[in-house]
């Protein structure tokens, strides 16, 4: 299937599919004044229920059904777009917000309209100041034509958005952080419950939504929530913007439907492995999921029921592909890496555990690891996620540290003879020495 | 299932919990031990260690959670045993373990350390961590006080959580992230914080550590006993501790009522005075060279032989506020029964009415503040003059979501939280009281409907020194009247007013009695036989007689009236042109150096019995070290005094001391030392309500209204020039130097800026440096009372000011 969504106008319009002119000449905002005009927000947030639409974060939770959280009478409510897009791998918000920005922010308002909310904020990684620029350059068009601001089309429904950037932590992409970061505070994980609908931004009753999924909502909405629901799996409704990354032979953004293989999403989509080399293993769903792998999952699907069957996630749509040239060990360190790099520090096995799993990698990848640091590597791991399930159990406060155990899972799962090959076998190797002199 | 309880099932078994508490609570109250670092029942739970971490039962099946976090609800199902709980407790105690540098040997904490005992009980034994661990410089000092050792901490966040939500001074904070997370104070800002010692009690590990305590013992050397600060009426509970007979350290305990186990840094941190070289430890007999060391029997034989040279009414004693309740009825028995004076006082004339501060009913407690819906500050900068009833009142604004009205001649450490502040000029009381109660003016009616929400807890008080002492009576009045309140009167020093309800003031006998009622004088004189006949005279009316010659001697008992009396100058001439002085004291102060003799007392630590704070709360005060050199209890100089004088006062000890104050003082008939033992919440003594109607002075009868150019706000700042606070290293270099504080349109009009020195001048003279306060109300100056470089500079009379390079206004 060919359908698109959500990069029509960028490919067709590649050079300023960015503009509000060029959004108006595509049919842009229309929906939002026919939305305004002949339906009520409970009919918008209806369609939306009804399009199956699951947000496309990482969690793959229901839209409509988040939304159904919100509690009847509390004012006011906030919506807040996720834009702070920064898992390893993943890329494709940026694409909506450099190419696409207007498609967001009618997405914002109808959603705003659906929800009752009159103040959006839009949480955007630091680091993109590309899509920082465009969105607000989008935003004042928005404001100038009429579509943001004060009484929308005419109508009595107001909304004001407005763009936060963030300070480049990782962290501030899971939700609670980002509200505590957008509320001046450090960004650091809130215990959940109770979750941002119930007592969100500011206390208030928030809905957090990512980008891709709210950029849905103006086609769901023209075209009814029913026609979204229809096209691709029945769970895994609507198109998907894979990023594809690593050692395929033509790494980008596709939007593709669900339900392919994951043959079909590498060799055909991807265009194969790079110099034809053999494949060894994929991340299928940012750095955060374990892995797959060929022998067992190249025939399996791609939809959100069938990887998470297989014991992972399609999380933000991120497939990192590794071909046979690829030292697993120094693949997975360069994960755990990360996450004990971005581990905001607040609680005890995240901090001490993720930096703890980095070291003994890099003991094991400079020559100088011990026998005892495989089993040791999933007890640990085991201290942070226990029974290092899918998904994960935890002892943090947030997933993050469990994450940085997925890739010690995958590997250990795997493709234990390679790491077990990187262990001196000679008694007197210098850890083994410094241990006799540490008694 | 009884009303507001739940049943919860506990590794296996169903027990009934209280509805709404948090799990960790209602396991632990079952009696299951849960290890925790992060969590303390006094702030807000953040589930950040992990230690509490339990399975609990959900429709997916049993998850580990936080007991902290968690809020119990019916029929919830609770593991704290289960393999999974285990192994996540060994995980974080590993964890935690892994860059803890373990230098237990060398640490204060070490031997009372919960990281320590949670990881002989919960740990796994040994770790497998052989990697380096994180290094930071250590310790560095973070205050005048604190050292942080970064190295030590688990990052529990209890001192930030502390600094942030319950003394407002968030100046501690988490830096960085992840593996490089640490706390530490922001640049060229150091924790400089009146509560910062509390943090050092709430660490879990010995990261923050105590500059006065470091190294000076190991916990299994310490002995403690329960007891309670005596530095201002607050009185908060603590734990003096000792090692090899030296007081080294005192901890708050939380029992709840009093000060739910915070301190500030003054109650933590005034034991060095204890230990100082300069306490007087022998009777000292002045000669024509100066102070003579002598014998207790040379002593008591001059002070006697020099006192029946004098008429009974030539005599007057001074002082007694930080005397526990036995010394302070023993002080006053002596002085009513065996010198036979009527003139004594245990003010200096700078706090309030003696009737009012002791009977005002109905009084509240410090729980009464914790449910009201509106407090009324009208009295002093809690922050500065009454620390930890300042943390009671913070927290119940911003955690129990109470009003706060505060008035004050300029700003206070509670404004930041205040729901409304109203500043107003030294000497315009009065006025601001009528517009408060009419509620008319614009400024006032927010107030004003603020008031009219119950229950509302009134704190009144003098806001400074030159501020009239009635115009509190008018505010408690009208707070009750109008608004149903219940008033904590604000009178500062350690056990004035337990002082009080033993009599030590001119107008009540003890038990709040007033001294003109013929029923309590019958009730008294039964006991104690003749009452001196006549009216005693205050503070100032003895310190004007002994300048004029109608008194000739003076007892001193632990009172500093050329420091503490409004009038220095009066004092000084007082105390100079005194016939015969005693002073009964542990320093040779500005007041003591006049003195014929020197009687050395027992002080903090030192001595036994029981004190009376300003809710009327008595609590136990208990020793733990010995007196050093000849110093005694007041009461037992007091007994040989009495008896070289031919008199038998009843002593013998404290306690004894103590039933005589139960049967002759009705409001403590009750208190017994039995009903006082450690962990017990003391005794508040009942009000007089029925037995002693007090005459409150309306608001619009005779306050003075000051039309002066310049008026003084005389206000206290926690960290003076007293004699406690001079000799305790670690707090007295953080007295401020003494400034005056000026409006920028009084300082615009002289023509002086910031740092400018000028000649303040009230009842005496002090060459100060200029600050500018735009607090103030125009045309109030504030000068911080007992500092130094202020001590010649009264509060009563005409402000002037003469800038020094101007020569002369």
């Amino acid at each position: 299937m060919t359908q698109k969504i959500l990069t029509t106008r960028m490919e067709e319009h590649p050079s300023d599919s960015h503009t509000l002119a060029r959004y108006l000449d595509t049919g842009g905002y229309a929906t939002l004044h026919k939305a305004l005009a002949d339906m009520s927000p409970d009919d918008v947030a209806a369609e939306v229920k009804a399009s199956n639409l699951r947000g496309r974060g990482g969690a793959s939770f229901p839209t409509g059904v988040k939304w159904g959280f919100l509690p009847e009478d509390t004012r006011p409510r906030y919506l807040v777009i996720n834009a702070d897009e920064s898992e390893p791998g993943t890329f494709k918000d940026r694409l909506l917000l450099e190419r696409d920005p207007h498609q967001l922010l009618e997405g914002i308002a109808l959603s705003a309209y659906a929800l009752d909310v009159q103040r959006a904020f839009v949480y955007v990684r630091g680091e993109y100041s590309k899509a920082a620029r465009r969105l607000q350059r989008a935003i004042d068009e928005a404001y100038e034509g009429g579509y943001l601001g004060a009484g929308i089309a005419g109508s009595e429904f107001s909304l004001d958005v407005t763009l936060h950037l963030g300070a480049g932590a990782y962290i501030c992409g899971e939700e609670t952080a980002l509200l505590s970061s957008l509320e001046g505070q450090r960004g650091e994980p809130r215990i959940k419950p109770p979750f941002p609908a119930i007592e969100g931004l500011y206390s208030m009753p928030t809905i957090v939504n990512n980008v891709e999924t709210i950029s849905n909502v103006p086609w769901i909405i023209a075209n009814g929530g029913f026609a979204f629901a229809s096209i691709g799996p029945t769970t895994s409704a609507g198109t998907r913007l894979m990023s594809l990354s690593g050692h395929v032979a033509t790494p980008g953004d596709y939007e593709i439907v669900l339900g392919l293989t994951w043959r079909d999403l590498i060799y055909d989509v991807g265009g194969g492995i790079r110099d034809d080399r053999p494949l060894k293993a994929w991340v299928p769903g940012g750095a955060s999921a374990p892995w797959f792998v060929p022998e067992t999952h190249l025939d399996t699907l791609v939809t959100i029921d069938d990887i998470a069957a297989n014991g992972s996630m399609i999380g933000s749509g991120a497939v990192i592909v590794m071909d046979d040239t690829t030292n697993v060990v120094a693949a997975a360190h360069r994960l755990v890496k990360f996450f004990a790099h971005e581990s905001c520090g607040q609680c005890t096995p995240c901090r001490e555990g993720t930096t703890w799993l980095e070291r003994i990698l890099d003991r094991i990848l400079t020559g100088q690891g011990r026998r005892d640091d495989l089993d040791l590597l999933l007890d640990v791991s085991d201290n942070i996620s226990p029974g290092l399930v899918w998904p994960p159990a935890m002892t943090t406060i947030c997933p993050l540290g469990p994450s940085a155990t997925a890739p010690i899972v995958s590997i250990m799962r795997y493709f234990r003879d390679e790491v077990e090959a990187m262990i001196p076998v000679e008694e007197g190797s210098l850890v083994a020495r410094e241990e006799v002199l540490l008694g | 299932m009884a009303d507001g309880s739940v049943t919860i099932t506990l590794d296996g078994v169903d027990i009934e919990v209280e509805a709404g508490q948090r799990l960790i609570d209602a396991l632990c109250d079952a009696g299951t031990d849960i290890p925790r670092f992060c969590y303390d029942r006094r702030m807000d739970p953040v589930g950040l260690c992990r230690m509490c971490l339990v399975e609990v039962e959900f429709p997916r099946g049993m998850a580990l959670v936080p007991s902290c976090t968690s809020v119990v609800r019916d029929g919830m199902v609770v593991d704290t045993r289960s393999n999974v709980v285990t192994k996540a407790e060994e995980g974080v105690i590993e964890f935690l373990l892994i860059n803890h540098p373990l230098d237990c040997p060398t640490c204060d904490k070490g031997g009372e350390c919960p990281l320590q005992d949670q990881a002989f009980a919960y740990g796994p034994g040994e770790s497998r961590y052989v990697e380096a661990k994180r290094r930071w410089e250590k310790p560095i000092p973070i205050s005048d006080l604190i050292l942080l050792d970064r190295e030590r901490c688990i990052l529990c966040a209890l001192c930030t959580r502390f600094s942030d939500e319950v003394s407002g001074d968030p100046l501690i904070e988490f830096k960085g992230r992840g593996n490089h997370l640490q706390v530490i104070t922001f640049p060229d800002e150091p924790y400089a914080s009146y509560f910062s010692g509390n943090t050092v009690q709430l660490c879990p590990v010995g990261a923050l550590t105590a500059k006065p305590y470091r190294f000076k013992a190991r916990p299994w050397d310490l002995e403690a006993a329960e007891s309670v600060s005596f530095v201002d009426s607050v009185q908060p509970r603590t734990s003096v501790q000792a090692s090899a007979g030296n007081v080294v350290r005192i901890y708050g305990v939380d029992v709840g009522a009093s000060n739910q186990g915070w301190l500030s840094d003054k109650d933590r941190f005034i034991y060095e005075h204890i230990a100082s070289p300069e306490r007087v430890t022998t009777p000292l007999v002045r000669d024509e060279a100066g102070f003579r060391e002598a014998t207790w029997d040379e002593a008591i034989r001059l002070v006697a032989d020099r006192l029946a040279e004098y008429k009974g009414s030539e005599v007057a004693g001074l002082g007694g506020a930080r005397s526990t309740n036995e010394d302070a009825y023993a002080f006053g028995k002596f002085l009513r029964t065996v010198v036979v004076t009527a003139h004594l006082d245990a003010q200096l004339d700078d706090g309030l009415a003696a009737d009012f501060a002791a009977a005002v009913t109905p009084r509240a407690t410090f729980g009464d503040i914790d449910e009201a819906a509106t407090i009324l500050l009208w009295g002093a900068d809690l922050k500065e003059e009454f620390p930890v009833l300042y943390l009671r009142v913070r927290r119940a604004v911003t955690g129990l979501g109470a009003k706060l009205v505060v008035i004050h001649p300029r700003r206070t450490g509670l404004d930041d939280v205040a729901t409304h502040k109203l500043g107003y000029r030294v000497g315009s009381g009065a006025e601001t009281l009528a517009w408060l109660k009419s509620g008319r003016k614009k400024h006032f009616k927010g107030p004003r409907a603020a008031l009219s929400e119950g229950p509302v807890v009134a704190l009144v008080g003098r806001t400074g020194l030159a501020e009239d002492p009635r115009l509190a009576e008018a505010v408690a009045a009208f707070a009750r009247d109008t608004a149903g309140a219940k008033i904590l009167p604000l009178v500062r020093r350690g056990n004035v007013f337990g002082a009080l309800d033993m009599g030590l003031a001119p107008d009540l006998l003890p038990g709040r009695v007033a001294v003109t009622s013929k029923e309590g004088r019958a009730a008294l004189e039964s006991s104690w036989g003749p009452l001196p006949i006549g009216a005693g005279k205050g503070a100032t009316e003895i310190l004007q007689g002994l300048s004029d010659g109608s008194i000739r001697s003076l007892l001193l008992n632990g009172a500093d009236p050329v420091r503490d009396h409004p009038s220095p100058r009066l004092a000084s001439d007082a105390l100079e042109a005194a016939e015969f002085v005693v002073a009964f004291d542990m320093f040779l102060s500005d007041s003591v150096v006049h003195a014929d003799v020197v009687l050395p007392v027992a002080g903090l630590g030192e001595v036994e019995g029981t004190a009376t704070n300003l809710e009327g709360r008595v609590q136990k005060v208990n020793p733990i070290v010995a007196a050093p050199g000849f110093a005694r209890p007041l009461w037992s100089i007091l007994d040989d005094l009495a008896f070289a004088l031919g008199a038998d006062i009843g002593g013998g000890s404290a306690e004894i001391i103590s039933k005589e104050i139960a049967q002759v003082a009705p409001a403590y008939a009750d208190v017994s030392w039995f009903r006082l033992l450690p962990g017990t919440e003391g005794i508040v003594v009942p009000g007089s309500e029925g037995t002693q109607p007090l005459q409150y002075i309306p608001a619009d009868a005779g306050l003075a209204v000051s039309n002066a150019a310049l008026t003084l706000h005389a206000g206290r700042v926690l960290y003076d020039d007293g004699v406690m606070v001079r000799h305790s290293p670690g707090l007295a270099g953080l007295a401020p130097e003494a400034r005056v504080y000026l409006h920028p349109a009084d300082a615009e009009a002289l023509t002086v800026g910031e740092g400018d020195s000028v000649v303040v001048g009230v009842d005496g003279e002090a060459t100060l440096t200029v600050g500018i306060d735009p607090s103030l109300a125009k045309g109030t100056i504030y000068v911080p009372f007992n500092q130094r470089g202020s001590a010649a500079l009264g509060t009563i009379g005409t402000v002037t000011i003469t800038p020094l390079d101007s020569g002369g206004s």
